[in-house]
């Protein structure tokens, strides 16, 4: 699974040196690149930090401070068995991140596999693999994660599984459009000419051609997890408690709407904020990576 | 019929095979013994087994999917391991909520999608555009169960206008009933309506590119009259497409709206069924949902035709 | 206006159009003038960006809502220049008409084509839709699409481009336009199409009365069709006349080189296309002075200084160039030199 991986981490620098300080010239002064930038590493450190510290513990039960209001100790206040808002935040935002991040990779690992294996192999594999993307379509993360947790039982595990496989259909699709394009072109025609394997070709040419559409995808894609991580542990079938997470928070929160209605605003407001800076940075990355798409504008 | 509807109807019954096959495969072959499962970790082996038999659990794979399917074609979905009682009928009961629902949050979709898409794209880069587009980037950020518990907070806690959940039928006439759902509709179609708005903008502005528009303009059409008659039309198709897929999502969404407002649809159900390992149940539910994902998806290729001329000469 | 028959059709004075492009805000079109008798048709002939195609849809009406359109241009008398959208509207399509240059894509791929050429009937003449079909066949057929009452309800994408292209000059011609604006309208055709196109244009025309504005970067096609020219270089117009004058005496550095840099069939074999050295300048960053300079053989420091004016070097024959005196006297040589 790392394979791939490393090399599509890879391949810009081997195969098109980007002018990277160019790149970060035009980018700081690209706006929703700043904003969406800003906000994605404030979720990153929010989560990063959480490991190393809280303000308190996440797991601590302390019934006697339920349902605090804000305060110099609990800047958010605290929940109904009295944990502190602001540390089951910051890990919540670990939660959050790690499935995005393994669901997300499952996500690239076989969608850009199989869309370049459809693009180079043509004919009846590609027929089959997109057929297969064709009815994965018919099931949205939130029906795959039913049908899992039904068979295994809810959990972090069937929730990563269940939206990584909801994020291969487009992301095959994605990649089989893009590359199918590279093989039309000119120099993909020479080195097939120069006597070069599909392989070889698809590894030199066509891969560092969509790495700038698969790194958009994959930013969507990671705003796109985050949403159905959330949802699947608000209903339950997601993260597990006593492990925090932000859709949990809102589920526990739901039926204290009436005695504390703020204890349903921040975790949501955490969650639009992660999508909401990775949408940005992800629109941002493609007019900086895409320069005929960002001349259109 | 032509070959072109005639090619999509055998991809679609293709594609139904193929979910079909999943979710059985998922659902009824990985995982043990249902019966097992049904009846927890300490029961008795005889009764596990009993149980299995009295189920139809113990016939070959092959049959019992074949059985399934012959079900399914004839209408008979069996009968639900928890409640006894007919499948078929326990869905009944939930799509008269759940379709409604999908309806109802659609057409809000649609609404507002094309006003602010049409609307953003005819003043393209002026504020009213830069406005509407940070709102629905805003949208998209939203995740709709949130975004119905905020809907709650305003109208249920603080106004007072509408209850926070709970469905109160048909019985008593339409109203009640779509007032119960305004809500949930609401909070589905607010997010899908941001996607399907940015879609709308960039698809009109892109036929608005088009020299075609330009013979228009120099026909003497108004701008107005332009975007009405040339544009739109030729915009429909990227939207279509999205439209279809968002089908998928609105029903999946429904599952999760069905529990924050209580409404027992068909998300719930399938919901209730896992918490009940009354698989029969998961299974014909996930089997519906995804049969209309597909057959809307379906149904929008086949408008395709009708709306693009091009489409059925290209495929003779 | 005293006598109606001599009076200008169309009227354009000092027609000047700033456009914002992306390299900033450009002069895209200055100093433009010339007026248009009924019946009368004029050729605008320069490389693309020389600001042919902007004047032609400044005269539309059909410039993007950022251009700034300055002096004047007058339709029988009346202003266009500041109209609004909707008095333009009422003019377009009617008493004005435009033939673009890609028939491909200049009909609307979702409708039939008869609706789409009886569009301008039913919007500016009021006719009901079975009048505006009929007139619809009656007009495809003039312009020679084969089997028009048959199909009238086809799609544009089941015709060829010549075909297509007809299609688009039986829409423009509908509500039998006064001024017919036809914008390179066979450059994308196959040649063998080229000519029967031109000559379909040349008989409508001639049918009808009508003015025409033919832009055309081809000086054969200009040759043939107008009974007079304008060359415009860099958004002004460099030489202008009667087109047998110009083609006779051509006056201006540039048009001498347009002309050389075209290819031609029986040159003695071996013989090379002249081309003019240097390229179109942007717009953005023109010369201060005659617009041609950076590129012209005879460029003198006087030619930078400022914008030669229109020197009248024959019965209606200008040209803007200071040094007429050598280019006019041996062309040929003087160029070579």
């Amino acid at each position: 699974m790392s394979a791939p991986l490393t090399s599509l981490l890879d391949a810009p620098v081997a195969a098109r040196p980007l002018p990277a300080r160019t790149f970060w010239r035009r980018a700081l002064r690209h706006r929703s690149f700043v904003v969406g930038g800003v906000l994605t590493l404030l979720v990153l450190a929010s989560a990063l930090l959480s490991l190393v510290w809280t303000p308190w513990s996440p797991y601590e039960i302390d019934i006697a401070a339920k349902l605090k209001p804000p305060s110099a100790a609990h800047w958010l206040g605290t929940d109904s068995f009295g944990r502190d808002i602001v540390s089951l935040l910051l890990a919540g935002a670990r939660s959050t991140i790690l499935v995005g991040i393994i669901a997300v990779s499952i996500g690239l690992t076989f969608g850009v596999c199989l869309g370049l294996i459809a693009a180079a192999r043509r004919g009846w594999t590609e027929e089959i693999i997109m057929r297969f993307s064709d009815f994965t379509f018919a099931f949205p993360a939130v029906l795959s994660a039913i049908m899992l947790a039904a068979v295994v039982g809810p959990g972090m595990v069937t929730s990563i599984v269940a939206i990584g496989i909801f994020q291969v259909p487009t992301l095959t699709r994605l990649t089989r459009g893009s590359a199918n394009a590279i093989w039309a072109r000119e120099f993909v025609l020479a080195a097939r000419a120069a006597g070069k394997g599909a392989f070889r070709i698809t590894i030199e040419h066509v891969l560092p051609n969509i790495l700038s559409i698969l790194i958009v995808q994959a930013t969507i894609q990671f705003a796109l997890a985050i949403l159905a991580e959330a949802a699947l542990s608000y209903l339950g079938l997601g993260t597990q408690p006593p492990q925090p997470s932000w859709g949990r928070m809102l589920n526990d929160a739901q039926t204290l709407l009436f005695q504390s209605p703020m204890l349903a605003v921040y975790p949501g407001a955490a969650i639009a904020i992660a999508v909401l800076g990775l949408n940005l940075l992800g629109d941002g990355l493609r007019d900086l990576l895409d320069p005929r798409l960002a001349r259109e504008r | 019929m032509s070959v072109f509807v005639l090619r999509r109807l055998l991809t679609l019954l293709a594609t139904l095979i193929g979910a079909s096959l999943i979710i059985f495969l998922v659902l009824d072959a990985l995982p043990g013994n249902a019966a097992q499962m049904l009846m927890g970790a300490d029961a008795s082996p005889d009764a596990v087994r009993a149980l299995t038999v009295k189920l139809g659990l113990d016939q070959p794979l092959t049959i019992r999917y074949l059985q399934w399917i012959k079900g399914l074609l004839s209408g008979d979905l069996g009968n639900s391991y928890v409640y006894g009682t007919p499948v078929a009928g326990l869905i009944a009961e939930r799509l008269v909520l759940t379709i409604p629902l999908a309806i109802m949050s659609m057409l809000i979709t649609v609404v507002l999608a094309l006003s602010a898409g049409i609307y953003t794209a005819a003043n393209h880069n002026k504020l009213g555009d830069v406005g509407v587009m940070s709102l629905t980037q805003v949208g998209l950020a939203l995740p709709n169960f949130w975004f119905a518990i905020l809907l709650i907070l305003l109208f249920s806690v603080r106004l007072q206008w509408l209850s926070a959940g709970g469905f109160a039928g048909w019985d008593d006439g339409i109203w009640p009933g779509i007032k119960s759902l305004l809500l949930p509709a609401i909070s589905l179609a607010v997010v899908q309506a941001a996607i399907l708005a940015r879609v709308t903008r960039s698809a009109v502005l892109e036929v608005l590119r088009e020299d075609f528009v330009r013979t228009a303009r120099a026909k003497g059409l108004g701008k107005r009259e332009v975007l009405w008659s040339h544009v739109l039309r030729n915009a429909m198709i990227p939207v279509m497409t999205v439209m279809g897929l968002q089908f998928a999502n609105l029903l999946a969404g429904t599952i999760v709206i069905e529990n924050v407002f209580y409404l027992p649809g068909l998300g719930r159900l399938i919901f209730q069924s896992i918490a009940n390992r009354d698989l029969i149940v998961v299974r014909n539910c996930v089997m519906l949902l995804a049969a209309m994902v597909v057959i809307v998806n379906f149904v929008v290729d086949v408008l395709y035709a009708f709306i693009d001329p091009r489409i059925k000469v290209h495929d003779l | 206006m005293s006598d109606p028959a001599s009076a200008p059709l169309i009227a354009v004075d000092n027609l000047g159009v700033r456009l914002n492009t992306s390299r900033g805000p450009a002069q895209a079109v200055r100093g433009v003038s010339f007026a248009l008798k009924r019946g009368e048709t004029m050729g605008l002939v320069g490389e693309s960006g020389c600001g042919k195609s902007v004047t032609a849809l400044s005269l539309m009406g059909l410039l993007p809502d950022s251009a700034v359109v300055s002096g004047s241009i007058r339709l029988e008398g009346r202003e266009l220049v500041g109209l609004s959208d909707a008095g333009y509207c009422k003019l377009r399509g009617n008493r004005i008409s435009m033939i673009f240059q890609e028939p491909m894509t200049a009909l609307n791929p979702m409708h039939a084509i008869g609706p789409q050429v009886a569009e301008p009937l039913r919007r500016h003449k009021n006719y009901s839709a079975a009048q505006a079909r009929k007139e619809a066949i009656a007009l495809l057929d003039r312009v020679g699409l084969p089997d028009a009452a048959r199909r009238v309800d086809a799609y544009p994408h089941q015709f060829s481009g010549g075909q297509r292209q007809r299609i688009t000059i039986a829409m423009a011609l509908a509500c039998e336009p006064d001024l017919l604006i036809a914008d390179e309208p066979t450059t994308a055709l196959d040649v063998t199409i080229q000519g029967q196109i031109l000559d379909l244009i040349a008989d409508l025309v001639e049918e009808r009365g009508m003015s025409m504005i033919l832009i055309s970067h081809d000086l054969g096609v200009i040759a043939e069709n107008v009974q007079r020219m304008m060359v415009m270089y860099g958004g002004t117009v460099v030489e202008s006349g009667p087109t047998n004058e110009v083609f006779r005496r051509m006056g201006h550095p540039y048009t001498q080189g347009l002309f050389r840099a075209r290819p031609r069939l029986g040159a003695r074999e071996g013989t090379r296309l002249r081309t003019i050295s240097g390229t179109v300048p942007e717009l953005a960053d023109l010369p201060a002075g005659c617009t041609f300079s950076d590129r012209c053989p005879l460029v003198e420091d006087r030619c930078r200084a400022a914008l030669p004016p229109m020197v009248e070097v024959g019965p209606g024959h200008n040209v803007r160039c200071l040094r007429t005196d050598v280019s006019m006297a041996d062309h040929v040589g003087a160029l070579s030199a």
